[in-house]
């Protein structure tokens, strides 16, 4: 299968990047606005609780990126619907997942911190997304190991599916390794005794879209960025075919 | 399909019993690991014999990859692969085939370990039919896993650092579904392990089942 040769997106895709990319900004800079300003510190986290508005937008994103790395690659592993454009979408949402899953772990440490005293704790949903972190860099490795277009996107498809499987049966049994344990307290806000009302629940609401937002225009940037990586690497070995051939003429 | 897999197994354990490189190598090597273990957490008794469940796990983990790793060094030479390519053997055979043999190898390893954690480790070695248990199932999520990453990762120049790093993650689940297994069954009250073997099951069916689909264009793509 040869990649695709198309390199310049239609002036239509171009300007639904550039509104995209503005929205997304204007979302980030209004929620943090609105979370570090306008809405009211909480009863008993105080400032701290400002990281609600984006530390589960953060989980959020890493959560949609690897499904929709899932279901690219199941699309392209399907002989009816594949398509390099599934490869492309897996690698783009897969690399933005595990990016939103390192900030995740990042900001929901210095959360942990003052809250529960230390950086880390061994919650069913910390210890999820801390090996759901390490089992997408293998999957991008992978990724990165060179091949011929079909056999490395077949090779990384079968390998998304493997590490996607894993994740229900990580998350069940690490939660019943911890039954004991407090329950998952970093999505459900409730459990730290804070009410998510008014200004706070609009702006957490505006973090949720904002941050989806933002992982929308990176994945069509990456997604771009593969698809001129293909063209160019086709181009080369056209032009290299042409050197050898005006080679073999000369003689 | 089963009879292809017990020739594969067949092959495979014929190979190992002729060239002894998992008797040599990787028995050693796990018991290198057991006495590391020791020496980390020191000679207290009273620390190691709670930890020799997850100890001999972890020492388990690490042998697979060398045993998958093993797998497929065999066929790396002479063209061997290719022959199996073309044998015209049923793929999801050889995946069973090749898995069963290491299962093979890694539950002798495991008999070994378990001898050396109650030597070196003090651990009394109670309740030994969920011990076995745990053994069987573990190993053979352990061991499909390992297959079906092991035929991944076997025909890149990057094969080496590539398969711990895709395997280890992916397994996460047995080694914590099998350590709680072990424990309860040392500490004495194996009837309440009777969950972590049905995770351990869940596991290896799920991946044994991923393998027969998914090997055979791994296979062919190597």
């Amino acid at each position: 299968m040869r990649a695709s040769t198309r390199t310049v997106p239609s002036e239509r895709v171009a300007v639904a990047l550039r509104v995209l990319g503005v929205a997304s900004l204007v979302g980030v800079v209004a929620t943090v606005w609105l979370g570090l300003f306008v809405t009211p510190p909480d009863e008993f986290m105080g400032n701290l609780v400002r990281l609600l508005y984006v530390h589960p937008p953060m989980a959020w994103v890493a959560f949609l990126a690897y499904g929709v790395a899932s279901l690219a690659s199941l699309l392209y592993l399907w002989p009816r619907t594949r398509s390099e454009r599934f490869d492309r979408l897996a690698g783009a949402s897969g690399e933005v997942g595990v990016v939103f899953t390192g900030l995740t772990l990042v900001s929901g440490s210095i959360w942990g911190r003052p809250t529960w005293g230390v950086w880390w704790v061994w919650d069913p949903l910390l210890t999820t997304t801390a090996l759901l972190f390490v089992l997408y860099l293998g999957y991008l490795a992978l990724r990165r190991v060179p091949g011929e277009f079909h056999v490395r996107a077949r090779r990384s498809a079968i390998g998304a599916l493997i590490a996607f499987i894993d994740v229900p049966i990580v998350y069940l049994s690490v939660e019943w390794w911890r039954s004991l344990h407090q329950a998952p307290t970093v999505l459900n806000p409730t459990t730290h005794k804070t009410y998510v009302h008014g200004s706070m629940a609009w702006t957490l609401l505006l973090g949720f879209v904002s941050f989806t937002l933002v992982y929308t225009w990176l994945v069509a940037h990456r997604y771009r960025l593969a698809e001129l990586q293909d063209a160019q690497d086709t181009e080369g070995l056209e032009i290299a075919l042409a050197e050898r051939r005006a080679e073999a003429v000369g003689r | 399909m089963l009879r292809d897999a017990v020739l594969v197994a067949g092959k495979d354990l014929r190979i190992e019993i002729r060239s002894r490189v998992g008797l040599n190598q990787i028995g050693p090597f796990a018991l290198a690991v057991l006495l590391l273990f020791g020496l980390a957490l020191g000679p207290d008794r009273r620390v190691l014999a709670p930890a020799s469940a997850g100890l001999f796990w972890v020492a388990v983990l690490l042998s697979t990859i060398l045993g998958v790793q093993r797998s497929y060094a065999i066929e790396s030479v002479d063209g061997a692969r290719d022959g199996l390519r073309l044998s015209g053997l049923d793929p999801a055979g050889i995946f069973l085939g090749k898995a069963g043999a290491v299962v093979v190898q890694l539950l002798v390893l495991e008999t070994a370990l378990a001898v050396g954690v109650a030597l070196l480790y003090g651990a009394r070695l109670s309740g030994a039919l969920v011990l076995i248990g745990t053994c069987v199932l573990g190993t053979f999520g352990l061991a499909a896993v390992g297959t079906l990453y092991g035929v991944v990762a076997s025909g890149l120049r990057i094969r080496e650092t590539l398969l711990p790093l895709l395997f280890l993650p992916v397994v996460s689940p047995v080694l914590l579904a099998a350590t709680k297994a072990w424990d309860e069954a040392l500490a004495g009250t194996p009837g309440r392990a009777g969950g972590w073997l049905d995770v351990l099951a869940v596991f290896a069916v799920l991946y044994v089942a991923t393998g027969i689909v998914a090997f055979g264009p791994l296979l062919e793509d190597g």
